[in-house]
Formats: structure tokens, C-alpha cells, sequence
């Protein structure tokens, strides 16, 4: 029985801030980091947005692209690092947003910037086992740095939804594996307002270890080489990493391009790779093979073998806004209203 | 406002559960045990339903006084959408630069943080509009 995605839907804010806007604030560089990292701008949630905002959005546009009865939903996991609540679920609430309460059942993932994918997995195991008619996969972030730090040119908002089960796939996954070690490169306590991590240690034992070796793992698995994928989505936590990944790995850039959208809206963690497989998706045609590596601090790398189907010709994919519609809704806002909307100015009394 | 009394009214300020009368058809939202047209002929002939959520922008008005909770948000439109289904509701219209808004402007619901209750209490969700994009 295969197993695979029935539909998706993806979200971010219009907000944008660029680096060079950034880097006035704290006499740095902004132009030199934007090209360091390949970020042209970023993403910013509007003050009354948030993870349960985001994954409502994208769990709504995966609907529209798929009007299923809610109630067939008999899983949902929201992946991210930024949930509103510490102990509250923000499962339950987009689950009741989508009318799918309450024959179903609910948790929260935090895995850094893997925890979409890790609920994807999670997803295919309850639908493989039957456990479940469908589940519902997202990853979302509004993620956090820490005014000056270099995390501030990346760290951004977005997210999207997978509506995983065996009925009418559109993308079979043939295939999820995972690498996972204790590597401390970037965390967060409990209770602190942004995230630590190991500057160039978030590399080479990091980044480039863990999405290899998941890399090397998946295709020996599968029997393929690069060659035999249209697609590849890398993480991306800036713009440089996944293209030097794609080309240690024997990708070309022309593998990469769709799905990689940190250039354009910033690194949105749990929102990144699910992102930028919506955007795949957007312009898949049956038949094309989508190889998909995400990466989470701390740390771990899930890879999807991915296979587009015939079914994707008769699917809906314009009914709902696409990543690159998305991407070019923007409006542009200045440093001040940045730290006004991420709460970075200390005001008379809390408010959202 | 009391966690509860939000709970209760989460069905309609998330998904714009609203009610039609059996008798003469009329929408109400939020939901009405009674039509307020036919009154006793309308018990238990009250339909509950979901609003599709589109309809057009009423009337509004751009807020520049605000309660302290939307202080990140000055000025925001407040508007009065007629839904496509015929019921009036007043709401935030978001994403949108207040001097584009007009009367019959076509919008859509989103759901959105309306606030909280400080930073020890829950968090309210529910619906304001943006526009429909062409």
C-alpha cells in the first residue's frame, strides 16, 4: 500500500525586512551579510500572527486544494520551535479550526527546524499502519533572533501543510529515513526569549554532517543517484548552505532553484523544507522525482524519496495561493516596525 | 474575558458558525436560538451552519484611538462585512493599507490573534478579513 501526500497547502506573512535595513541598526555590514548568507530579504509575521495563525492558513489551503470531511482527519502534528503556548497544545486549536475535532488525535513537535518533517513521518506511520485515514503534517515557525545576532538576517516566519494518506496521492513517498546524533549546535532554554548556538560549529559537524550522511543513506537505500531526481529541497537556513550542499552531493543547481526560497523570505525553521516542497509541488508534473533532505539543530536530517503521480494532473493546485504567489505578496517595513511587531520594545504593559 | 466564555464561542469566531432560520431563511451570526423576523415560528427550526466566508466590506472606519491590546496595530480598519450568505459582522480587515480599503471591497475571513489575556493568560483566536487576491 503506498503512502504519500494527498494534498498541501503552504503560508507567510507579507511582511518583509532586508539585511541591509538590519544592519544599519548595529553598524554592520547589511549588504556583505546578505551576500554572505544569500539572503536578499526575510519574512515578518505581523503582530497578531503566530505558529497557530500560520498552520490554520496552510492546513486551510491544503483543504481548499482537497476538500476532504474533516473528520476523515484522524492525526494532526504541528512541528515548529515557536509554538505560542509552552504547555497548550497548538494542535488542538488548528484542529478545531479546521473542523476536524474531536475523533482524532493531536501533539506538538519540536525538533528545531525539522520538526514539519518529523510529523510528516509520524503521519505516514499512523496512515501506513492504518491507524489513520489521513493526517495532517505541518511545519511552522516564527522564529526568533536575538536583536544583532546573526540568526536576525535569517530567522523568519511561514509554514505549510501536508495532508498525508493513501487515497488519491498525488506524491507517493517511496521511501523516509532519518540520521540523528546529539550535536548541541544551536539551542534554546526554557524560558529564554531566543536561541543560542555554535557559529561556525553549526557547519561541518552540524549542517553538512547530518545532511549528508541522511543524503548518502536515502540514495544507497533507493539504488539512485542525483541524476535520477528532478527536484532536490535542502534545508536551508541561509541561501549558501543548500546550494553547497547540492553541489558536495552531485546536484546541479537546476535540481535546487524551486525549492529553495531562504534567499527570497529568510529561513522559516520548521516551515523551511515543507516550504520548499510546496513550491516543488506547485509545478511538479507526474513522473518527476523529488528528493528532500531536512536538517534540525540539535540534530538530525529526514529524507523523503518522493515520486509526483498521474493524479497530480487532475489535482487542484490553483484553488489555493501558491508559495511563489505567496512570495510575492510583500510589504516592505523598516527596522522600527520589525521590533514593534516582534516584540522587541519593551513596553508600559504586555499586549500581542 | 473569562477562558470559558471564549471556549463557548470559539466554534463561531473560528469557522463563522452562524444560524438560518427554517422559516424565512434569514442568516444570523453569531448563532441565534430564535430569528429575531419570526420569533416562535422559528423554534427549533434554527439551522446551524458554516458561513463560506467571503463577502464585501460594508462600511468602516480607520481607528487611530486604540485599546491598548491593538497598540501594535494603529491605525486598523474596523469594518462591517456583509457576508455572501447575508449576515453583517463587524472585524478587523488586515493585510491591507487602511487608505486602499473602500466600500465593496471584496474580502475574505483569516483567523488571527485578537489578543490575550496577559502574558500568564490564554491567548484568543478568531476571525478578522483580508482581501481576495485577483
Amino acid at each position: 500500500m503506498d503512502v504519500g501526500i494527498v494534498s498541501y497547502g503552504a503560508y507567510v506573512p507579507r511582511y518583509r525586512i532586508r539585511p541591509q535595513e538590519i544592519g544599519k541598526v548595529w553598524g554592520a555590514d547589511g549588504d556583505a551579510m546578505g551576500r554572505g548568507l544569500y539572503i536578499t530579504q526575510k519574512s515578518v509575521p505581523a503582530p497578531d500572527e503566530d505558529v497557530v495563525t500560520i498552520s490554520v492558513e496552510a492546513a486551510r489551503n491544503m483543504l481548499l486544494r482537497k476538500p476532504i470531511d474533516p473528520e476523515c482527519i484522524n492525526a494532526l502534528y504541528v512541528g515548529s520551535e515557536s509554538h505560542p503556548y509552552a504547555v497548550k497544545p497548538t494542535g488542538t486549536i488548528v484542529a478545531a479550526a479546521i473542523e476536524a475535532v474531536p475523533d482524532l488525535t493531536v501533539a506538538d513537535f519540536e525538533f528545531a527546524c525539522k520538526a514539519g518533517t518529523a510529523a510528516i513521518q509520524v503521519c505516514m506511520g499512523m496512515v501506513g499502519a492504518g491507524l489513520a485515514r489521513y493526517g495532517v503534517a505541518i511545519g511552522a515557525d516564527t522564529s526568533q533572533g536575538a536583536p544583532g545576532d546573526p540568526l536576525e538576517y535569517s530567522a523568519s516566519a511561514g509554514g505549510a501543510a501536508y495532508l498525508i494518506g493513501t487515497e488519491d496521492i498525488i506524491a507517493t513517498i517511496n521511501r523516509t529515513m532519518s540520521f540523528t546524533t546529539d550535536t548541541p549546535d544551536f539551542w534554546r532554554r526554557e524560558g529564554r526569549s531566543y536561541p543560542s548556538h555554535g557559529g561556525r560549529f553549526t557547519g561541518g559537524p552540524a549542517y553538512f554532517k547530518h545532511v549528508t550522511s541522511c543524503a548518502n543513506m536515502l540514495m544507497e537505500a533507493m539504488g539512485t543517484i542525483p541524476e535520477d531526481y528532478d527536484h532536490a529541497v535542502f534545508h536551508q537556513p541561509n541561501g549558501k548552505f543548500p546550494t553547497r550542499m547540492a553541489k558536495m552531493l552531485g546536484f546541479s543547481n537546476g535540481q535546487v532553484e524551486t525549492g529553495l526560497l531562504t534567499p527570497f523570505i529568510g529561513n522559516t525553521y520548521s516551515g523551511a523544507v515543507p516550504l520548499g516542497l510546496a513550491a516543488v509541488l506547485d509545478i511538479a508534473k507526474p513522473g518527476d522525482r523529488i528528493f528532500v533532505i531536512a536538517y534540525g539543530s540539535g540534530a538530525g536530517s529526514d529524507g523523503f524519496d518522493i515520486t509526483v503521480t498521474d493524479a497530480m494532473d487532475s489535482f487542484d493546485r490553483d484553488a489555493a495561493p501558491k508559495v511563489r504567489d505567496l512570495m510575492e505578496r510583500t510589504k516592505e517595513i523598516d527596522y522600527a516596525t520589525y521590533a514593534k511587531f516582534r516584540g522587541k520594545i519593551l513596553m508600559k504593559e504586555v499586549s500581542i | 474575558m473569562a477562558a470559558p466564555r471564549f471556549w463557548r464561542e470559539a466554534p463561531s469566531r473560528y469557522n463563522l458558525v452562524a444560524t438560518r432560520c427554517g422559516n424565512c431563511g434569514s442568516v444570523s451570526f453569531p448563532p441565534r436560538s430564535f430569528c429575531p423576523k419570526c420569533h416562535r415560528k422559528s423554534v427549533g427550526r434554527m439551522e446551524r451552519f458554516r458561513l463560506a466566508g467571503k463577502g464585501s466590506v460594508y462600511t468602516y472606519s480607520v481607528v487611530h484611538e486604540v485599546p491598548s491590546e491593538l497598540d501594535m496595530q494603529k491605525p486598523y480598519v474596523i469594518a462591517m462585512i456583509e457576508m455572501d450568505e447575508g449576515a453583517k459582522l463587524t472585524a478587523q480587515v488586515i493585510d491591507v493599507d487602511p487608505k486602499d480599503v473602500h466600500i465593496g471591497m471584496r474580502v475574505r475571513a483569516t483567523l488571527r490573534r485578537l489578543g490575550d489575556e496577559g502574558p500568564d493568560g490564554i491567548i484568543h483566536y478568531g476571525y478578522k478579513f483580508v482581501p481576495i487576491l485577483n
